[in-house]
């Protein structure tokens, strides 16, 4: 008899998206765990980092975020876009958050996917052990992996932790072979929107075995709203998102000085 | 058939000239037809209907002035000036001589109307006092069926006022065999007619109606070689020149000879196109399956090294804008039901042929650019998708899609096909069916479907359950008993259902005896001899000559009636928050809201009745002060609260449109209250009743008539579109809302379903984007939903429109089964446009 225990797999998330297509191939359902490593400054899912569950206040009505499901739960949401993973190759990605902090409950969610028979996402910085990584890669289709910054002690001003681990990891999982590796990169002004440091993170991933693809993200205040709802200050201030002129500038830069495929959104 | 090339063709400078020629000025009016059936009528009067009316549509295609617009290559026009229409006073006129002075400022569709053609058209239309289809419909109908009417549990104003239309012809027989052709056939069954027939008086003065009326548009396409020759004379442009020669060498051969060429096929499709409309009055005369029909000739002709893809391309450029230059102008309250000057022209594209196999041809293709050149609402261009439909041709529908024009309409032929098998239609006619109007699937060149036959608000039913049958006063329905005499949820729907029945069978009395009216007074021999077997029969359309006949009357409010439902089920009878009474009470105040203008004369009636029936005596200054009082009522605050409170918790429940079993499944149950009546009905054609779910736009002015809901809808307000969740209460994206959807049964729907989602231009901006929103509608079409539709234009886009009209004199937008000019439509529809769903996207 094949062993169902993973769908009693207990976890905390904090939404689910549907009908999301930009975020790996096809028509996807996005799973967003809760509890992050990092804080970034300009993260858009301020509701993401804490692993506690906690209030947020948006457009006047109060909404508790975080609640603990087991991996059955999830896909009973998850499988009812099968025909659209079907038709558009698509299917679950886990985001969050960072979902190696909940690493028994991240694999249990893919190999849940995996039983379905749809392609498997996961977005995260890969903080965590590698070992973790390893026990997660084969029920995992493609890795978007962030990249931030190569500078350690910027990193760690920006985003509370230092990036050595993660960068190691990139290089790891590349190695593996074992899952196709996206670098994603977050264009944050004032931390990395120079021509240096973004053609550092590039030349870094175009480095890795595997990799032909990095995705450019430019910064947006759409989170501005949340961190009030969750009575935080919001710590951008009033920064500017990047200018289309700007990211285009970017994207061509990395396509010039790289072998990578480079593209903005994704 | 050839392996088809999608490659894209430019637009040119034509046809930007004439898209902007067209819309210079406002529509007009014109009297030239209304004088001309009606000098006809008064000289044939004794003699057979049919024959009246061939003699008069012989006279009005002689009379009417006629028109070649400049740089026009397909000509003929029913009005002098672009766009303008003629007006049927043998159907209905009272309500344009009561609209002469509102008509050119009314909110929606405003036509122009001159001094001069008012003077006109009064002169003319008392002849028409008592010969109207609509009058002798409304001595047909039964008491009871005019109260229903009266208390707008369902109208069928459009038939009621106007031809029927709805139909797509034996284009085909046109271009082919040529109206020659089709008067050899009836010439031969009017010398078939043995004397013994019983029926051989009918018979015989039909079929010489049909050689009448066919003869007299083969003179009008003569009128137009005339023209042409007159102006190529006096042109001094000689590539004008050469246009308008070559445009009178066409018109001199068809419609009356089988076209020979690509251009003359298109020109006598375009004739007959214009000379149904001039007929009938009706609208969505649809053009159907027009990839299908044309390609023959445009294969030969290519093949043959006599047309380029570019000249095709621009003659079809060229027809759109034709369809473009027609229109009709409605009563008042029928516009805000059709808004946006659309006549609802169908044309279809892809799918599969008669055996089964993708018809998908060049033609396909260069439609789809063809609705992108000349951007505008007609013709309504629709796609078949079915599981073996061209990639490229789905993408190709997405691009067109992403410009928010609100084209084309996806049709799924693995649930139609079958539907229309379950009402006895054959496989090879099934496989061939274009669509109608907004969305009604139909037999080409085969079907009477009086599709479109009246719109039924599935609420009203709903309220007179809360009510006892009682509205504004008085009775106005079957009497279900006291609500609190309900004591449980498997009751309560009882009750609905027999709401339900006893208004479903009032409201097919009701076109039973329009259907009638339109037998005796308006049999239509032209538009009669395009449909199989009208001429073999010898029977008109209109008297049952089609071989396949249905009367489809549309629904709407499933969404509201679920969602009320569920609100019974749950907090009525699970959870006990609040009794049946109190939320008939709640209802009635309008959950605490206070009463608009149009709730206090409802609330005035009643306290006026129940003085009346006290035999006290009531004066205007009474009903005056009553009004004024009940709309400055202030509801002590407790008592408003409680109201508020009963409305929060039912907005705080499950919906329709969630992708939840629970709440679905009522939907399932709630569509089969409509659905599964109507096919035990018939009508007099010989057919039976098929229902369709679609609102058009009716969900707004009959909203406009509905109390507060047990949904929490407030009084008023629009209901919900077609089989589309209520706006703003699918909260779970598209995926979700497609699985609710699919939940219903579509293929009991036959009569067309009509699904709304709007979708935000960032979903559909890159090519993976387009790629996922085909996956998006086979996902839903894998799953038995039966048609799609898009609008893909941002809030803030529409709400700048509706403060800067002049900035946005091209917006289109989807409406219903139609696209329509944004800045047209009426301030209330808009706002209900702004309200469906934006289906956003990222976080």
């Amino acid at each position: 008899m094949e062993d169902y225990s993973y769908l009693k797999v207990k976890g905390r998330i904090f939404d689910i998206q549907r009908y999301s297509i930009h975020d790996g191939i096809g028509i996807r359902t996005i799973v967003f765990l809760k509890g992050c490593a990092l804080r970034c400054r300009w993260c858009c899912n301020p509701e993401s980092q804490s692993f506690e569950t906690e209030t947020m206040v948006l457009a006047g009505r109060s909404r508790v975020y975080g609640r603990e499901v087991t991996v059955g739960e999830v896909m009973q949401t998850v499988r009812r876009d099968m025909p659209y993973y079907s038709r558009s190759k698509g299917g679950l990605t886990l985001s969050g958050g960072e979902s190696l902090l909940q690493p028994e409950f991240a694999a249990a969610l893919l190999q849940a996917g995996k039983a379905l028979g749809v392609n498997t996402a996961m977005e995260s910085m890969g903080y965590a052990k590698y070992e973790t990584i390893e026990k997660i890669m084969p029920y995992l289709d493609t890795y978007l992996m962030d990249i931030k910054h190569m500078d350690p002690m910027k990193h760690k001003e920006w985003c509370g932790k230092e990036n050595t681990l993660m960068v190691e990891n990139a290089r790891r999982i590349a190695e593996s072979g074992q899952v196709h590796l996206i670098i994603r990169v977050p264009v944050v002004p004032g931390f990395n929107d120079t021509k240096e440091e973004l053609l550092a993170i590039a030349r870094y991933a175009d480095s890795l075995p595997g990799v032909d693809e990095i995705d450019i993200l430019p910064y947006h205040n759409f989170a501005e709203d949340k961190y009030k709802g969750l009575g935080r200050d919001y710590p951008m201030g009033d920064a500017k998102r990047p200018s289309m002129e700007q990211m285009e500038g970017f994207r061509d830069m990395i396509s010039q000085n790289t072998g990578l495929y480079c593209q903005i959104g994704g | 058939m050839r392996a088809f090339d999608s490659t894209p063709v430019a637009k040119t400078e034509r046809i930007t000239r004439l898209v902007a020629d067209l819309f210079a000025k406002m529509p007009e009016i014109e009297a030239a037809r209304a004088e001309l059936i009606t000098e006809s009528f008064k000289e044939t009067e004794g003699l057979p209907i049919v024959t009246r009316k061939a003699i008069a549509f012989r006279h009005i295609l002689n009379g009417l002035p006629i028109v070649i617009r400049p740089g026009e290559l397909i000509v003929g026009s029913t009005t002098l000036a672009p766009r303008g229409c003629q007006t049927y006073p043998e159907f209905s006129y009272e309500w344009l001589e009561a609209e002469f002075d509102t008509v050119e400022h009314r909110s929606s569709d405003p036509f122009y109307i001159s001094e001069e053609t008012k003077q006109r058209l009064r002169k003319v239309n008392p002849y028409w006092k008592g010969k109207t289809t609509s009058e002798l419909a409304r001595s047909y109908m039964a008491p009871e069926t005019l109260r229903a009417m009266d208390h707008n549990f369902f109208t069928p104003g459009n038939y009621y006022y106007n031809g029927v239309g709805h139909v797509n012809v034996h284009y085909d027989r046109v271009i082919y065999e040529g109206l020659e052709g089709i008067m050899a056939q009836t010439a031969k069954e009017l010398s078939n007619v043995k004397f013994c027939d019983p029926n051989y008086g009918d018979k015989r003065r039909f079929l010489e109606a049909v050689i009448i009326s066919c003869q007299a548009v083969i003179d009008y396409a003569h009128r137009y070689a005339d023209l042409a020759e007159k102006e190529a004379a006096s042109q001094t442009d000689s590539k004008r020149k050469e246009e308008l020669l070559k445009i009178a060498k066409t018109c001199r051969h068809v419609p009356e000879h089988p076209a020979r060429t690509f251009e003359e096929g298109l020109q006598a499709f375009w004739f007959v196109q214009q000379t149904i409309q001039i007929e009938s009055s009706g609208h969505s005369i649809s053009p159907g399956r027009f990839d299908q029909y044309m390609y023959p000739l445009y294969e030969k002709d290519t093949d043959a090294g006599i047309l380029t893809r570019e000249y095709a391309q621009e003659l079809i450029d060229c027809v759109w804008v034709k369809l473009n230059d027609l229109n009709k102008c409605r009563d008042a309250g029928s516009a805000e039901g059709f808004a946006g000057y659309s006549l609802f022209q169908n044309l279809i594209v892809g799918g599969q042929t008669k055996d089964g196999r993708d018809a998908t041809n060049d033609l396909s293709f260069m439609c789809l650019d063809a609705t992108k050149h000349v951007f505008l609402p007609q013709p309504s261009i629709s796609i078949r998708v079915w599981n073996g439909s061209a990639k490229e041709l789905l993408i190709r529908a997405a691009e067109v899609t992403r410009t928010g024009i609100g084209f084309p309409a996806y049709y799924n032929d693995e649930i139609i096909i079958p539907s229309m098998e379950n009402r006895g239609i054959p496989i090879e006619d099934a496989r061939n069916y274009a669509i109608i109007g907004c969305v009604e699937p139909h037999v080409p060149g085969k079907e009477d479907g009086w599709h479109d036959a009246a719109f039924f608000n599935m609420c009203r039913p709903l309220e007179m359950v809360f009510t006892n049958g009682i509205d504004n006063g008085e009775v106005a329905s079957i009497q279900t008993g006291d609500i609190s005499s309900i004591t449980s949820y498997e009751e309560f729907k009882a009750a609905y259902k027999k709401q339900m029945d006893y208004n479903i069978a009032l409201l097919v009395n009701a076109d039973n005896a329009i259907d009638r009216a339109h037998a005796e007074r308006c049999p239509l021999p032209f538009e009669s001899c395009l449909i199989d077997d009208c001429i073999s029969k010898g029977i008109p359309l209109q008297q049952g000559g089609a071989h396949y006949n249905f009367t489809g009357p549309q629904g709407f409010g499933i969404a509201n009636v679920c969602d009320s439902l569920y609100t019974v089920k749950k907090l009525v009878f699970e959870d006990k928050r609040f009794t049946l009474s109190e939320l008939a009470k709640a209802i009635e105040m309008n959950y605490g809201q206070g009463f608009d203008e149009i709730t206090a004369k409802e609330a005035a009636m009643q306290v006026v009745k129940t003085l009346e029936s006290r035999g006290e005596n009531v004066t205007s200054d009474v009903v005056e002060n009553v009004i004024r009082s009940v709309m400055t009522m202030e509801l002590p605050a407790e008592e408003k609260k409680h109201y508020e409170d009963i409305r929060n918790a039912i907005i705080d429940l499950p919906k329709y449109g969630n992708d939840i079993d629970e709440v679905d499944s009522i939907a399932r149950e709630v569509a089969y209250y409509y659905t599964k009546p109507l096919p035990d009905y018939k009508n007099p054609r010989g057919g039976i009743f098929q229902a369709g779910l679609y609102p058009v736009s009716a969900n707004v002015p009959l909203g406009a008539q509905t109390g507060a809901t047990a949904d929490g809808r407030l009084a008023h307000m629009p209901v919900a579109d077609g089989v589309s969740p209520t706006s703003g209460y699918d909260l779970h994206g598209p995926t979700a809302s497609c699985n609710s959807v699919a939940r219903l049964d579509h293929a009991d729907a036959s009569n067309g379903t009509l699904f709304n989602m709007k979708i935000h231009p960032t979903a559909m901006s890159t090519e993976k984007d387009l790629e996922d929103f085909i996956s998006l509608v086979r996902g839903f079409f894998d799953q038995k939903g039966m048609h799609m539709q898009f609008n893909v234009v941002d809030r803030q886009t529409l709400l700048d429109a509706q403060a800067h009209p002049e900035k946005y004199a091209g917006l289109v937008v989807r409406v219903a089964g139609y696209s329509a000019l944004f800045t047209t439509l009426s301030k209330s529809l808009q706002d209900d446009i702004i309200r469906r769903t934006e289906q956003g996207l990222y976080r």
